[in-house]
């Protein structure tokens, strides 16, 4: 567990009457997160004792591999969720970023500066959608649609087709291999990605704006009456989801080498789905950003899985992340007791 | 009341516009001819293609009237399809109108229990509508996938074919079927006291609920009316094209409905709603589509069209947007236009 005492938002159920003695039981804040855990020990270990050669470490070390971009995304997402917001628009931002940076640098432009471009672009387009958000009381999932469509559809009005990357910054980053002994090796992207939840998880337990972001999710009016930045903080978790989406797309773009506006159809639903199995209430203020490192390793877990196994099909994916889905929002419900939060 | 303050006024001044567009780009846009016994033409395509999307928006309008949304609808649409297709193929006689008939209502039974399913998450457990209609916008396909095995099972079957491709009276058989869906579920809502009660759940269940209305009850109907209607136009789908394939049928069209809700003017805070502006929204929506292949645009741009239309139609709609910016223009009664 990286987080227990920085927890902002303490629900206050026990503060009528004397503190009882009690035996040791685990914060119900905790309760989603230390589920997803024993979800993940479970799966390891039903693949270790079903499948030949799934405790090799690289096997582990391959979920990272193919899924840093998602653990990118997924984190921008976090910061959203925990507002009580969504971002739908993560997937075609990074249609968008892949295709727009495939054509400039096919265009000859230098790396150096296309890649600064293309975070600056997302991250402006999400700054953007969370004023519109805000200001103007557009309910997050239209603004976010609406940023879907007209990210997506830019991509595909840059270029309908797939195009690939061939400049030499690009190759050498995509394929540079950090190597541990014994062939077990990470990419580049790997680092990145955990970079990303490093400092994101630091921003998030232990800074002002961090503590802010929960004090929205928890209740926005009261966060207002408080004095804390409402305006700029709602605005700035888009940023950082489109920022995040962006660089999503760059990591995206090295792993396939190639710009495609049909590329991450249907990513924020894995995004948002990772966030939930990781125990973030969707209803905003509660969760922690280990639980959505924990939601991405559980769907990438799934999916080795079921590569492993070889006679299942690919559709079982869907159907598994459905059904935790569901368990895990109905998890949440009992945690969260009887607090209503149907809109 | 002034013309120009209807609620309805804005989308179907743009429908005229790109009515009126399609003349100086399309020769015979007008011209209906009359071909064996059953009638073409421009308009009676966007028809044809409009009718998934309106009984879609249907449900869906009736789904935010309660302050919901349901986001399931692309994969109970694919879900019934694969179903209806798995079990024709299966028949001995796959021309046969009762067998056909059997597979639809169990298909349509399949989504019914999608859509109690639905229902019990929001209603009973209480989980937040986005939410719980995203697990089955997840494992739905997924469901179509399984039933169909993975392939696009198509099928030969005539009576089945009439559903999707078929003429009535000259007229295309779904948009008959659509255009009665809506107007059962128009004479519901408006000559009974079901849309009132519906507008009571939107605008506030806790205050529905002490008023002696089965709050619980009606959203708990409404995700199952919305999961019937999508099964419906998930047979047209299917039928239109003869086969079932579970990516392709009803993607994205959760969007579309919702978009197509939002052009009608219902509120998605809910507790206000407009079925004739959803059937509008979703003819708007395929003229647009037609209007931009007409004209000559690339099909990529179809999306950044719709983009641009929905963040229009959302800052109309947004009362912080009309009093921010538009405050001297925009009167306050116009907000508080009821739909009629």
């Amino acid at each position: 567990m990286t987080t227990d005492t920085t927890a902002p938002d303490q629900t206050p159920s026990s503060i009528i009457g004397r503190p009882k003695r009690q035996r040791w039981q685990p914060d119900r804040q905790h309760v989603p997160v230390i589920a997803t855990l024993t979800l993940l020990a479970f799966m390891y270990g039903i693949g270790v004792v079903n499948y030949e050669g799934f405790d090799d470490i690289q096997v582990v070390l391959n979920i990272f591999v193919d899924g840093a971009f998602l653990l990118v995304v997924a984190v921008g997402m976090t910061f959203v969720i925990l507002t009580g917001g969504i971002d739908l628009s993560v997937g075609a931002v990074i249609a968008l970023t892949t295709t727009l940076g495939a054509t400039l640098l096919h265009a000859g432009w230098p790396a150096g500066v296309v890649l600064p471009l293309l975070l600056l672009l997302g991250t402006t387009l999400g700054l953007a959608m969370g004023a519109v958000i805000h200001y103007f009381e557009v309910e997050p999932f239209i603004a976010t649609l609406a940023g879907m469509f007209l990210a997506r559809g830019l991509a595909l009005l840059i270029n309908r087709n797939s195009i690939p990357i061939d400049n030499g910054f690009w190759v050498s980053v995509a394929q540079e291999r950090i190597r541990f002994d014994k062939g077990v090796f990470i990419s580049s992207s790997v680092v990145i990605a955990l970079l990303v939840v490093l400092v994101a998880a630091i921003v998030l337990a232990w800074t002002r704006f961090g503590r802010c972001v929960y004090a929205i999710g928890g209740n926005a009016d009261s966060a207002l009456l408080m004095g804390l930045p409402v305006a700029r903080t709602r605005v700035a978790v888009y940023g950082i989801s489109g920022f995040c989406a962006a660089l999503g797309g760059v990591l995206y773009s090295f792993y396939t080498l190639s710009g495609y506006s049909l590329h991450a159809q249907g990513l924020e639903l894995d995004a948002i789905a990772a966030v939930v199995i990781g125990g973030v209430l969707l209803a905003g203020g509660s969760g922690y950003l280990f639980g959505t490192v924990l939601g991405v390793l559980v769907l990438g877990l799934i999916q080795t899985i079921i590569t492993f196994q070889g006679t299942l099909s690919s559709w079982w994916t869907r159907i598994v992340v459905g059904v935790l889905l569901f368990a895990f929002i109905v998890l949440q419900r009992v945690v969260a007791g009887k607090r209503s939060v149907q809109r | 009341m002034t013309f120009h303050k209807h609620h309805l006024f804005w989308p179907f001044a743009v429908f005229v516009l790109l009515l009126v567009l399609n003349i100086f780009f399309s020769n015979n846009f007008f011209s209906i001819t009359v071909h064996d016994g059953h009638l073409y033409g421009s308009l009676i395509d966007i028809a044809r293609r409009a009718a998934p999307l309106i009984l879609v928006g249907v449900g869906m309008t009736l789904v935010i009237a309660t302050g919901g949304i349901d986001l399931s609808v692309g994969s109970v649409m694919a879900v019934s399809g694969a179903l209806s297709c798995l079990l024709i193929g299966d028949l001995g006689d796959p021309d046969g109108v009762a067998g056909v008939l059997g597979a639809i209502a169990v298909a349509l039974l399949l989504c019914l229990g999608l859509g109690v399913w639905n229902g019990f998450l929001v209603s009973v457990i209480g989980i937040q509508p986005i939410v719980a209609t995203l697990i089955l916008m997840v494992a739905g396909r997924g469901l179509a996938q399984l039933i169909t095995g993975g392939q696009i099972l198509n099928v030969t079957s005539a009576p089945y074919r009439v559903i999707g491709a078929g003429y009535f009276l000259a007229l295309p058989v779904s948009v008959l079927i659509a255009v009665a869906v809506a107007i059962v579920a128009g004479l519901l809502t408006r000559r009974t006291a079901l849309g009132l009660l519906l507008q009571s759940v939107g605008g506030s269940p806790a205050a529905s609920r002490l008023a002696g209305i089965q709050a619980r009850g009606l959203t708990w109907l409404v995700y199952v009316i919305a999961a019937v209607c999508a099964g419906i136009a998930g047979l047209i789908y299917s039928s239109n094209v003869a086969s079932a394939d579970s990516n392709a049928a009803g993607n994205l069209i959760e969007l579309d409905a919702i978009l197509a809700v939002v052009i009608g003017g219902t509120a998605l805070t809910g507790g206000r709603f407009s079925l004739s502006g959803t059937v509008l929204g979703a003819v708007l929506i395929e003229t647009l589509n037609v209007t931009i292949l007409s004209v000559g645009i690339p099909v990529e741009a179809t999306l950044l069209f719709k983009a641009v239309v929905v963040v229009v139609l959302c800052l109309g709609q947004s009362p912080a947007f009309r009093e921010r910016v538009l405050r001297r223009r925009t009167p306050v009664v116009a907000t508080k236009e009821v739909a009629a």
